[in-house]
């Protein structure tokens, strides 16, 4: 019998996090749910112990400035990637730059230096992420998924995909669907 | 990348040239990487199963071995559970497209054919490193994992 779980990740998230801390013997607070407050600084191996347990459930301490900007940026960049607004993501860079109160200059900087890599390749990234979210549910046409993602063309969007995945998104999908097949065929037997 | 975290790799390959090719390759790069390398696909199951390995951050797998060929660790390696984030990267000298859908179909996540020019192979190594690091740290869904260089 196969049995179907539903998630909600926030609530896992903000146990655990409760959980270890309070086996630490932590007093501390949070800001929101990803900055949180501890009410006296922690000897080096105390936060090594706390990163290493953390690290096990996939949950990582930022304590670096830079770093928190970097991550601060990345999630930025995924909510405007989620919510398909055309308008903004044709001006990413305004509204980076507004939305976090530093000039776009100052924080492709920060980002590049830290990353090694550049904010435009990661918007890149992510975009063709959500693309291949939006092929592999198969609801969408590539047209509709190029527009959604503010894309000029279908075949502008097709060269984006494969300049950044080695695939045409038509090679992406029937890899993705033959592999949900066998995965399905597999289960049966 | 990471400043601080090593990135562990493991090779699989028969051919001593391309061994030495891509150790030398990573020698260049300004990436702290260990490198492991095993000569066949026997060996590579060996390693992967003992209880005193530690796993690798991403696998390069030759397809041609003598033994056991690339395409059976593959399917072995998918099968076992604790090697689940294991990044597994095709490297071989084949294009042809039956091998490249048939190692996507079985789980691969990287086909990456050999160049035969040192410099591309130091390029496409950083770009793959690259593309591994932020599946690894931006929480990207691993199931859509697939890139052919």
């Amino acid at each position: 019998m196969i049995y179907y779980l539903k998630y909600d990740t926030l609530t896992i998230c903000k146990q655990l996090v409760n959980k270890l801390f309070q086996e630490n013997g932590l007093s501390y607070s949070f800001i929101n749910l990803n900055e949180v407050d501890i009410n006296r600084n922690l000897s080096e191996e105390a936060l090594n112990t706390l990163r290493s347990q953390l690290n096990e459930f996939g949950v990582e301490i930022i304590s670096s400035q830079k770093s928190i900007l970097v991550q601060k940026i990345k999630e930025a960049i995924i909510d405007l990637v989620n919510q398909e607004d055309k308008l903004i993501l044709s001006k990413t860079s305004q509204h980076l730059s507004k939305k976090l109160n530093q000039s776009y200059r100052f924080l492709s900087g920060v980002f590049s230096e830290v990353t090694y890599s550049t904010i435009e390749n990661y918007i890149i990234l992510q975009k063709i992420e959500k693309a291949k979210e939006l092929i592999s549910n198969g609801e969408f046409t590539f047209a509709e998924v190029s527009w959604k993602l503010n894309y000029s063309s279908a075949a502008h969007f097709s060269m984006q995909f494969k300049n950044t995945t080695g695939l045409t998104p038509t090679q992406f999908k029937k890899i993705i669907i033959r592999r949900r097949v066998n995965a399905i065929e597999n289960a049966a037997q | 990348m990471s400043n601080e975290e090593t990135i562990r790799i493991l090779l699989a390959d028969d051919d001593k040239e391309d061994r030495a090719d891509f150790m030398e390759a990573f020698d260049g790069l300004k990436i702290k990487t260990t490198i492991e390398t095993v000569k066949d696909g026997i060996e590579l199951v060996n390693y992967l199963q003992s209880p005193t390995a530690v796993i690798p951050d991403l696998l390069f797998l030759d397809l041609n071995m003598p033994k056991k060929s690339g395409i059976e660790c593959l399917i072995e390696i998918k099968q076992m559970q604790f090697l689940n984030d294991l990044t597994v990267v095709i490297y071989s000298t084949s294009s042809s497209e039956k091998d490249i859908e048939d190692t996507f179909l079985n789980g691969a996540n990287i086909y990456l054919k050999k160049p035969s020019d040192l410099a591309v192979l130091r390029k496409t190594l950083l770009h793959v490193l690259t593309v591994n690091w932020q599946y690894h740290t931006s929480g990207l869904n691993r199931d859509n994992y697939l890139l052919q260089l």
